[in-house]
């Protein structure tokens, strides 16, 4: 439907159009609105997607052929620690609570977050935790000895991090960059749960929150359980390597499995902090472009929630070789398996959703049908992973690289590229180029499946993970040369990505309030909205308050 | 079509107010209620390290030959509990110096807790040479219980800025819910020296 | 640039250039023959196993494959079905289509469909665990000890007194009188992990943990085996060789490790070109003064097909580079270059290559 009027004079986000730079920036640098912090964390973690993704490229360089000599062993393993590290706390957590920050509060029909200085101040965290971590580069020795970025792998096992066998300081930039965001990230978490439970407008009951909402409040549970464990593992460490103390000394009788028991705990959850916004993001974007209401909102609620119970006792899946007894390994492969269930129910659910809806290949929508494909497929091998004794061969492999990429960027990034095509219109009043939007799809796609289709089977032929090379005679060459060719095509989509978004800012079609023809809340108010959000507080009596206002023949309150 | 839309929400709630006090919980308790879950996910891990490496040191000394049971300064602490419910209840029904009395009988008792954990670690460290580095037991006691006094130190300082506040004659009843929102952080803290004692001192020995 | 019908065609011709760029340009680096040596093994394919659990764990995998390969030609059928069949008409702009909220029956459908599932491959996983963790061990049985370093592997045979690197030999196993050997895992500095794919899946080498598995072979031959646990810089080249050979073949492998060093008076000089340097302190040569534990056994070097954990093939020319400077071949090795002269280097090649 689009009988939207269009208006043609854009509301500008308060009145500092005619302010000098200065007084624009001081703007921003104090701000604690929602929005403008979400936005904050969301530019930030595209820029660290750009940095840890040119990482990737050079990893992929060096592992185009065997002994490519593009970079020695010592700067490969930074690289290779570096990317996961960015890639997991620089860039999926601050872009996904960046989205939440920015759409939660529009979209109970509140004015801002819980706490807003609280808000700030944990975008300030991790800002210097970032900043920290890469200046890592420049300490040690500076950038003459590769300075002493962390090369212990973004998981650090004991006791490879010990003092004994990490002398330089490269851990302790890890440790404490990764303090600093986490910190950030939990005061975040505190932030929203707050907000969801003690903010939200009149009528807007928990039964009646978009999906998104609900993702966010799980997520937030998830963050305030899981990410205190990685805390306090890595206070650990620092005891270990400064104060003498023998949490993971083997030497002194301390247990390296105590590290990856404790990582672990943080790390499994870490992954559906990670996804369940996506989903958060798909339950949105595809009934809106299909045209129909989410399948079963109240399984599509408590699958999310059993996820997040069930995945608190999955940890020990990675550590299937480490030797724990048969019925441990026969316990996590089993709860691992069991997780499986509520996931996929959600496939189908969005299958029912698409089901007898009215398709329509916008953008977001093509991001998001890629995604279903592609979290099936990551679901599948992520059972595969699951049975402990194929796991013994698949563990510490390409398999695993390939399957949580399968994960990372095939279901969340490609649904971080719709949020961005999907909500860019409601934050700026414009909307991105849809031809540019198509190109980065396909272009993407395919570097993708280049990239990762072949690195499973890389893992299937024996090739381990974290290596800066492997000799030739092996049969990895050609699987190597294929998934460096699909790095260069997801680099060309992205740089189409930062394209669109620097010129739509300037030239890009005005949006109007409500592009999309959707239903929630934030449709409502201006593009952008006003610092205020509401001028007056929304009330609602059913999920999709804006299809019973254009429906009022059909509202969805006479159904459920 | 979109300013329907608004006009509409806006004819339905024609008084403009945010969401009514009774049918949602105060932001403030689900905060602190959040935090106190993070920090007890926080502690759990240290003391499931303290359980794991139990009898593991392999050489001493060992609880038995070091550790005294602290009784007193538990008392004091779990005490400072009941105290600090008096002050908030005096504060609710506004006798502010009936307040006054309850809180800074709190901080007294949490101060005198510190106090004895600071000369139980001087014991240990310049008497018997018991520091993090000196074993498993070492380093799993002096992390466990440091974590916890380091809470009881923050919480001592916050307890300390509202009493310096009310000397200046700036807390009053409608402070009432915001004192009782930190008097929870304060039972947590106390819940937690329950469960490091059991783990330490009981279970441990 | 990139718009219409001849962009692809361009980026077809960029993708072919920037192929040819990556094969020819970058530096044939050295292999040092290993590429050769490679070559004659057949990959490691974890679905070509030779040896049990390898065995066990390969049909496991093909079944899993078999139900995960169902669901995704079901799910995936009908995602791709309904994106067809659902698309947009142009001819019916602006009326929604009917607004399903949901379906207990179908929900209840599908949420039980895959518990099930589930359940079939829980009882197969398990029994498979079992099967591989709490084999019993037959009277047979031959008993190594792996020791992980940084970044080579120390093979033990306890029951023979015999000390070896880099290369395990294990009989082949008669499946009526089975002889599996059961391998011992320990580690003296960081966590490594024992992985030879064609023979049984890895286990990891935990410093302060003992660990254990077996391998059952069926097939004799050499089989890649690496290092699968990251453990610092060199962890990449952290490989090592299992040669399965017949009961005969094996026991005379046995007795000759047992052998202390062939003494050659003609490399007399090059003897004590290591005796006199601190090759000692690191490495043990039986029969001489040399009883270092921190690097490989070198009593009987010349027995092995690589050197240097697998980094390259076992000659003359490829042991003085490594003596010259190991950073050549294996930056970051923790051995150290010893500064020796050309001369001191010739005498110490001609005396290793006398250990057989």
């Amino acid at each position: 439907m689009a009988g939207i009027e269009q208006e043609l004079v854009l509301v500008p986000p308060e009145s500092d159009l005619s302010l000098p730079f200065l007084g624009k920036l001081h703007g921003w640098v104090t701000t604690v609105d929602h929005k403008r912090l979400g936005l904050m964390y969301i530019g930030g973690g595209l820029f660290f997607l750009v940095v840890a993704g040119l990482q990737a490229m050079t990893i992929r360089l060096q592992l185009v052929m065997p002994n490519a000599g593009i970079v020695p062993p010592q700067v490969f393993n930074r690289l290779l620690t570096m990317h996961g590290t960015a890639m997991v706390f620089l860039v999926g957590m601050p872009i996904l609570t960046g989205f939440f920050n920015y759409l939660v509060p529009l979209m109970i029909g509140a004015r801002d977050l819980a706490f807003p200085r609280l808000n700030a101040f944990g975008f300030w965290l991790w800002f210097f935790g970032a900043l920290l971590l890469y200046f890592s580069y420049l300490g040690g020795d500076g950038l003459y000895g590769a300075g002493s970025a962390p090369d212990v792998g973004w998981f650090a096992y004991a006791p490879l991090t010990e003092r004994a066998f990490s002398r330089g300081t490269s851990t302790d930039y890890w440790i404490l960059s990764i303090l600093l965001t986490t910190v950030g990230s939990t005061a975040t978490a505190i932030n929203l749960v707050a907000t969801i439970i003690s903010m939200r407008c009149e009528g807007m009951s928990l039964n009646k929150m978009p999906i998104l909402v609900w993702m966010a409040l799980v997520v937030s549970f998830l963050m305030m359980t899981a990410l205190p464990p990685l805390s306090a593992a890595q206070v650990m460490l620092l005891l270990d390597r400064y104060f003498g103390a023998h949490f993971f000394d083997t030497q002194a009788g301390g247990s390296a499995v105590l590290w990856q028991h404790f990582f672990w705990i943080f790390g499994h959850p870490e992954v559906y902090i990670l996804v369940l916004p996506a989903f958060g993001f798909a339950s949105e974007i595809i009934p809106v472009f299909s045209r129909k209401v989410i399948f079963g909102y109240h399984v599509m609620v408590t699958a999310t929630i059993a996820i997040g119970l069930i995945s608190l006792s999955v940890w020990a899946h990675h550590m299937f070789a480490v030797g724990m007894t048969p019925a441990g390994n026969a316990f996590f492969a089993t709860s691992t398996m069991l997780v499986a269930v509520p996931t996929g129910i959600k496939i189908f659910n969005w299958l029912g959703t698409i089901w007898g809806g009215k398709l329509r290949f916008r953008t977001p929508m093509l991001f998001s049908l890629a995604f279903l494909f592609q979290f099936l497929i990551a679901g599948l091998t992520g059972i595969m992973l699951a049975v402990a004794p194929w796991n013994w061969q698949l563990t510490d492999t390409y398999f695993v690289v390939a399957h949580f990429h399968y994960v990372l960027v095939g279901a969340i990034v490609f649904m971080i590229f719709a949020a961005i095509y999907y909500w860019f219109p409601k934050a700026t009043g414009r909307m991105l180029n849809e031809r540019l939007g198509t190109w980065h799809f396909w272009l993407f796609l395919i570097g993708f499946h280049l990239t990762f289709d072949t690195l499973h089977f890389a893992g299937l032929m024996g090739m381990p993970r974290r290596i800066y090379t492997y000799q030739p005679g092996r049969g990895l060459d050609t699987f190597n040369q294929i998934a460096t060719l699909g790095a260069f095509f997801q680099a060309f989509a992205v740089l189409l990505l930062v394209i669109n978004i620097v010129r739509s800012l300037r030239s890009g079609e005005p949006a109007g309030n409500d592009p999309w023809d959707a239903w929630t809340l934030e449709w409502t108010t201006t593009s952008p909205p006003p610092e205020y959000n509401f001028a007056t507080p929304p009330e609602v009596r059913s999920r999709r308050p804006l299809w019973d206002l254009k429906h009022p023949e059909d509202p969805d309150w006479q159904y459920e | 079509m979109n300013e329907e839309a608004s006009e509409n929400v806006a004819a339905e709630s024609s008084v403009m107010t945010p969401s009514s006090p009774s049918r949602l919980p105060a932001r403030g308790r689900v905060g602190i209620l959040s935090l106190i879950l993070t920090e007890s996910a926080f502690f759990s891990i240290f003391v499931a390290a303290y359980a794991f490496y139990i009898g593991k040191s392999a050489a001493g000394p060992f609880p038995r030959d070091v550790l005294r049971v602290p009784v007193f300064n538990t008392v004091c602490l779990l005490s400072s509990s009941i105290t600090i419910v008096l002050a908030v209840r005096a504060l609710k029904s506004g006798s502010v110096r009936s307040f006054g009395l309850w809180w800074l009988l709190t901080l007294g008792l949490g101060l005198e807790f510190m106090i004895g954990t600071v000369f139980e670690w001087h014991r240990l460290i310049y008497q018997r040479g018991f520091t993090i580095a000196t074993n498993l037991f070492g380093t799993t006691y002096y992390s466990l219980v440091g974590l916890h006094a380091l809470h009881v130190t923050v919480g001592l300082l916050a307890i300390l800025f509202v009493f310096v506040m009310a000397v200046l004659g700036h807390v009053d009843e409608s402070q009432a819910e915001r004192t009782d929102i930190l008097s929870w952080y304060w039972h947590f803290v106390d819940a937690v020296w329950v469960v490091v004692f059991l783990t330490v001192y009981v279970v441990g020995r | 640039m990139f718009a219409g019908r001849t962009a692809f065609r361009r980026l077809l011709i960029l993708a072919t250039l920037a192929d040819w760029g990556m094969r020819s340009g970058l530096a044939l680096a050295n292999d040092w023959g290993m590429g050769a040596a490679n070559d004659k093994i057949p990959p490691n394919n974890i679905f070509t196993p030779v040896a049990d659990p390898a065995n066990q764990i390969s049909s496991l995998a093909f079944f899993v494959l078999g139900v995960t390969g169902a669901i995704f030609l079901v799910v995936g059928g009908l995602l791709l079905y309904s994106i067809m069949r659902f698309r947009a008409r142009a001819d019916d702009q602006g009326r929604e289509p009917a607004q399903i909220y949901g379906s207990t029956p179908i929900e209840f459908a599908w949420t039980t469909v895959p518990i099930l599932i589930v359940f079939a491959l829980i009882l197969t996983t398990v029994r498979t665990i079992y099967d591989v963790q709490a084999a019993p061990k037959p009277d047979g049985a031959i008993n190594v000890r792996v020791i992980g370093h940084q970044w080579w592997w120390e093979f033990q045979y306890p029951d023979f007194n015999i000390t070896t690197a880099n290369e395990l030999h294990i009989p082949l196993s008669d499946p009526r009188n089975p002889t599996p050997t059961f391998l011992q895992l320990v580690s003296v500095d960081v966590a490594h992990s024992f992985w030879v794919p064609r023979l049984a899946g890895k286990t990891d080498l935990i410093p302060n943990k003992l660990n254990t598995m077996w391998i059952d072979p069926h097939q004799s031959g050499t089989f890649l085996g690496q290092c699968a646990e990251f453990c610092g810089t060199e962890h990449a080249l952290m490989m090592f060789r299992v040669v399965v050979e017949s009961r005969e073949r094996w026991n005379r492998w046995i007795a000759a490790q047992r052998e202390a060093a062939t003494q050659d008076p003609s490399t007399m000089r090059g003897r004590q070109v290591f005796e006199s340097n601190a090759c000692i302190n690191c490495h043990t040569i039986r029969g001489t003064i040399a009883r270092g534990k921190f690097g490989p056994d070198l009593t009987h070097l010349m027995s092995r097909e690589t050197i240097a954990a697998g980094v390259a093939t076992n000659n003359l020319q490829h042991l003085k580079v490594w003596l010259k400077d190991p950073d050549d071949m294996k930056p970051g090795a923790l051995m150290p270059a010893m500064n020796l002269g050309d001369q001191d280097v010739d005498a110490l090649v001609a005396y290793l290559a006398t250990l057989r």
